[in-house]
């Protein structure tokens, strides 16, 4: 007994040391939340919300902080990525999960792995080289020929800087993190089941379409909901391509700025300005409280999924 | 007869779509790998690996060795660092404590949370804590906050790594009188050590790729990097800027450094997957 006192006393020591970490990291969130909030206060109870959520004046030299023309262009150049991304990662996903040769779909998920790692800069590289140029040439001439009756595709701006540039680099970069999601909960299905709705005479279509997805429906949805919150947050390739124009966008082909790429633009800069730091710290809240929320959501649906089928 | 080729055309129509979505998605990503290539390899000499002669955004000549080199210690301190916290984490949650613990549910869905958190809001905090402390952007700073953004990313895959550790190898261990912090160091450790390198490593892809978090923790500068309290300049940083500027030679320079930076991350994961296969001798199966 006297022996093994040492081993022991190590034993508790290594679980006090390991405990402390385990909930130093625990409590990360809530002290950046809580650090990020002590900092926007200033600005908070200086610019009543009403001016701060819903005015699109930005002129923080004359203590204008309207957040509005940020918060529209998060929410557009977002939505453009997902209504990009969203049904070409689910596809994408069907394609590997059900009807792609074994083979295939071993290449396929390494792959994915590493383009759901590639620097964000690269996406932004990829954006000014070849999607700006697209959009500016192609894209936009094409739709204002042939569509131009539609208000949203209508626009006097004709560098190709835009939301449906920015649109376009985000949804190649949350692509990679929707499907091998959706693609993990597809093929997690009970084999079972689509083995009793082929053996009923449903076609293998028939089956994903009313079998495996209606049950995969709750983990697909959770997988969008975490390409989204990636989307949402993205700074440098957004920043690279968007124009960086602080108006309200009314079509996609206008420029835009978004809540990320106004920090990263101004955060550090002409902090003589009263307020400025603030706000740009309010954004950070923003951006921390919806991604946030957004996770704990997907968070409880796969737990759910997970909860139910094991 | 004319109801099953309906269903039997809707099948095709679909598999035809999501075959065609498939591969178009896929052309889209190798032109961009092609493009970025193409674009960067006329750039690509000897000449890029120098120090750098003058600011990032004159055409003073020289290379980008100031920001290879200051991405490379501070992703390499970052990892480090958050492997040194995450990592003993993990062997907390999955040695120490029981199975379905409320503690563990806790911190697994913090890591949830903090893996979603965008960069750029580490970067914004770290810059406030900053000013707090009076202190200027340096190597130290970048080093702190690329650790935050990697530790969830480290700490999640190793947990799903230690997850496949056999429970019956912990619970030899246990039984033969090991207490528990020997089976989780001398066991567990060394079982999932190849799958916990892996971990470190997407982590260190992750820290090497970003730029929104050290845009104004690590500063950026065009020397080379001396000093933990100095400014570095990081490939990410170089890239972004240098294709800020109008010059075409600047520009050039910026989109080699694209090449190497992809070049480094693709490098990075290959070598994590010899690794993973050369570092077994250890495991047991």
């Amino acid at each position: 007994m006297h022996i093994s006192g040492k081993r022991i006393r190590k034993d508790a020591f290594a679980r006090r040391v390991m405990l402390v970490l385990t909930c130093a990291i625990s409590s990360l969130i809530l002290l950046i939340a809580l650090g990020l909030f002590l900092k926007s206060r200033f600005i908070l109870s200086g610019v009543s919300p009403i001016e701060l959520f819903l005015s699109d004046k930005w002129h923080p030299t004359e203590g204008h902080f309207g957040f509005m023309p940020f918060i529209i262009g998060t929410i557009w150049v977002t939505s453009v990525a997902m209504i990009l991304a969203a049904p070409a990662a689910l596809f994408s996903a069907i394609y590997l999960a059900e009807y792609a040769p074994g083979k295939l779909r071993d290449n396929v998920k390494p792959i994915l792995d590493v383009l759901a790692g590639i620097s964000p800069v690269i996406f932004g590289v990829f954006g000014v080289l070849i999607i700006v140029p697209w959009v500016k040439d192609y894209i936009k001439p094409f739709a204002q020929g042939y569509l131009g009756f539609i208000p949203f595709l209508r626009s006097d701006n004709f560098t190709g800087y835009s939301v449906i540039a920015a649109g376009i680099v985000l949804a190649l970069m949350v692509f990679p993190v929707i499907t091998q999601v959706s693609e993990e909960v597809i093929r997690s299905q009970p084999q079972e089941l689509r083995d009793s709705s082929l053996a009923l005479g449903a076609t293998k279509w028939e089956t994903i379409k009313y079998v495996v997805l209606r049950r995969a429906r709750p983990g697909i949805i959770a997988a969008m909901i975490l390409g989204l919150s990636r989307a949402f947050g993205e700074t440098i390739a957004v920043l690279m391509v968007i124009g960086c124009v602080a108006h309200i966008p009314h079509s996609i082909f206008d420029a835009a700025y978004t809540l990320p790429a106004l920090i990263a633009n101004n955060y550090g800069e002409m902090m003589s300005i009263p307020l400025y730091d603030s706000a740009l710290l309010l954004a950070a809240l923003i951006l921390l409280v919806v991604t946030v929320l957004f996770n704990i959501v997907a968070w409880l649906i796969l737990l759910k999924v997970e909860r139910e089928y094991v | 007869m004319s109801r099953i080729s309906s269903r039997l055309i809707e099948e095709k129509v679909f598999k035809t779509i999501m075959l065609a979505v498939f591969i178009s998605v896929t052309l889209l990503f190798v032109v961009m790998l092609l493009s970025i290539i193409m674009r960067g390899l006329p750039g690509l000499n000897l000449k890029m690996f120098s120090a750098p002669k003058g600011g990032y955004c004159t055409d003073a000549g020289g290379g980008i060795l100031n920001a290879i080199l200051g991405s490379l210690y501070l992703s390499l301190g970052a990892t480090l660092l958050a492997g040194a916290v995450s990592i003993p984490t993990v062997l907390f949650l999955n040695v120490y404590l029981k199975k379905g613990s409320r503690l563990a549910t806790l911190v697994r869905f913090s890591f949830d949370v903090l893996w979603g958190v965008p960069s750029i809001v580490y970067g914004a905090f770290g810059f406030a804590v900053m000013i707090l402390l009076h202190a200027r952007a340096s190597l130290f700073a970048g080093i702190i906050t690329i650790a935050l953004l990697e530790l969830p990313i480290i700490a999640r895959v190793s947990d799903g790594i230690l997850k496949l550790v056999p429970q019956e190898l912990g619970e030899v261990s246990l039984s033969l009188g090991a207490t528990r912090w020997e089976t989780a160091w001398q066991v567990i450790l060394k079982q999932a050590f190849p799958g916990l390198l892996t971990a470190l490593l997407i982590g260190l892809g992750r820290g090497i790729g970003d730029a929104a978090a050290v845009l104004f923790t690590a500063g950026y500068t065009d020397s080379l990097p001396g000093s933990l309290l100095r400014p570095v300049a990081t490939l990410p940083l170089a890239i972004f800027f240098q294709l800020g500027t109008p010059f075409p030679a600047v520009q050039q320079k910026g989109y080699t450094a694209a090449l190497v930076l992809i070049f480094t991350i693709f490098i990075i994961s290959i070598f994590s997957r010899s690794l993973t296969r050369s570092f077994q001798k250890h495991v047991l199966r």
